[in-house]
């Protein structure tokens, strides 16, 4: 028992200070390819936010699985829990989609009335 | 031979060790446990909706201000310290997370003492997180007037340069995609001031919404077009600038208002987070005071309510990640 609480005392120790890490360097990422840190710097925004992505999706596997102790339970109560949140992938996609959609339209919507103007005059 | 089938069924269905009476867990948990995993994982589904709404939003206006620029105030500081203090507040909540967590183990240990301990620390970091916020938000609202319904920050969608107080072109330029901040004069909170009543006025100086804001060219006296601005009835001063770029080149513009929906889907989802950090704070007190006072260590389930409420407080912090993902690096 004293051992397991040694044990876990340590997991939790370490995983706090690889979430501190990740989030310094997101945070550092952030402002080195927005040109804070470095003069003039600018990072692709494609690589910034697959950066982004990936260290949040890390800190997000560390909290659920070892501070919620998701790693530890039965494998049905983690896959009750993990498959459904899986579906909000497409719902991201899909909505990204369509306020992309939105943008075209509305830019679409403005080019034509500026041609109406034109032709009136 | 028919008693018999019934009686190999009934083997075969466990009936003999009492499964269909509910003396196995399938998920090896109790059924608050079970159960506040499954209020997270439609808690989960509610702040998703809200975020992916944000990036939505987001992705169907091209002005839409960039994060780095507007959360860049810190205390003492001043502006212009990009992300610093969102990163603070990030910081706040994990050092909560991980005495939340040593909280939980001391539970298991049955270490009424440390379990105390580790909670108070727990709750400290909630309402220093809190505090964070609520500074953050006076910034917002006080400082760069930020409402729910307007955005002074806003994104340049062409290239152009700043016009002087004469209407001439100053040596401002900038390009295209970058942020500005439109800012407000003091007659505007004068005036709010004078018809908000008869006591406000004697006792506050009306410029105070004024300090801290960068003076840049005359004082407005009032609404009106100004030959390097425009100012509008409530006193956002929008500046005036000649477009250098795109079909527009040469026409004289003035900075509109940012997107509608910044303000309203900022402070409505970090607004609905802090108030799950303020409940978590809530609940944490009063289990807190049930640990002091014995009543989990006669259940003899190694303090499981601890444990519940550090499921849900891991959960606030998780979904912290994503409203920094979301609001502030990307």
């Amino acid at each position: 028992m004293s051992h397991d609480y040694t044990a876990s005392k340590k997991i939790a120790l370490k995983t706090i200070l690889i979430l501190a890490a990740v989030t310094v360097v997101e945070v550092l990422v952030a402002l080195t390819g927005k040109g804070y840190i470095i003069e003039g710097y600018h990072a692709p925004k494609v690589f910034m936010n697959a950066v982004m992505i990936a260290g949040s999706l890390y800190k997000a596997y560390l909290i659920v699985f070892e501070f919620m102790h998701m790693k530890y339970e039965a494998r049905g109560l983690m896959m009750s829990v993990v498959l459904p949140v899986g579906l909000l992938f497409w719902a991201i996609i899909s909505f990204l989609f369509e306020g992309n959609a939105w943008k075209n339209n509305r830019l679409f919507v403005k080019e034509r009335e500026k041609m109406e103007v034109t032709n009136q005059q | 031979m028919t008693t018999d089938t019934l009686d190999k069924k009934h083997t075969d269905t466990g009936t003999e060790n009492g499964s269909w009476e509910g003396a196995e867990y399938p998920f090896k948990v109790g059924y608050g446990k079970l159960m506040i995993w499954y209020f997270l994982v439609s808690d989960a589904f509610t702040f998703a909706g809200f975020l992916i709404a944000y990036g939505t939003l987001r992705f169907s206006t091209v002005s839409w201000p960039v994060p780095d620029y507007v959360f860049s105030t810190f205390p003492i500081l001043g502006p212009h310290h990009p992300l610093l203090f969102v990163t603070l507040m990030t910081f706040v909540l994990l050092f909560s997370s991980f005495t939340m967590i040593r909280a939980v183990q001391e539970g298991h240990r049955e270490n009424r003492r440390g379990v105390v301990i580790w909670m108070s620390l727990t709750i400290l970091g909630g309402a220093g997180f809190l505090g964070c916020q609520a500074w953050e938000w006076t910034t917002l609202i006080g400082k760069e007037h930020m409402s729910i319904t307007t955005s002074p920050f806003g994104r340049h969608t062409e290239a152009g340069i700043y016009l002087d107080a004469n209407g001439k072109e100053s040596s401002e330029v900038f390009e295209m995609g970058t942020s500005y901040l439109i800012h407000k004069t003091a007659f505007a909170s004068a005036a709010a001031e004078a018809s908000e009543g008869h006591e406000a006025v004697e006792g506050k100086e009306p410029t105070h919404a004024a300090e801290g804001e960068e003076h840049e060219g005359p004082s407005y006296a009032a609404a009106g077009d100004y030959p390097d601005a425009i100012v509008d009835q409530r006193g956002y001063v929008h500046r005036k600038y000649i477009v250098s770029s795109g079909v527009d080149t040469g026409l004289i513009k003035s900075e509109p208002f940012g997107p509608k929906a910044f303000g309203a889907l900022f402070f409505f989802i970090t607004g609905f987070h802090g108030f799950h950090v303020f409940s978590g704070v809530i609940f944490l007190t009063i289990i807190m005071v049930n640990v002091i006072s014995g009543i989990y260590i006669k259940r003899r389930n190694k303090n499981e309510m601890v444990e519940k409420i550090g499921l849900y407080w891991h959960f606030v912090d998780l979904v912290w990640v994503f409203v920094f993902l979301v609001f502030y690096l990307l």
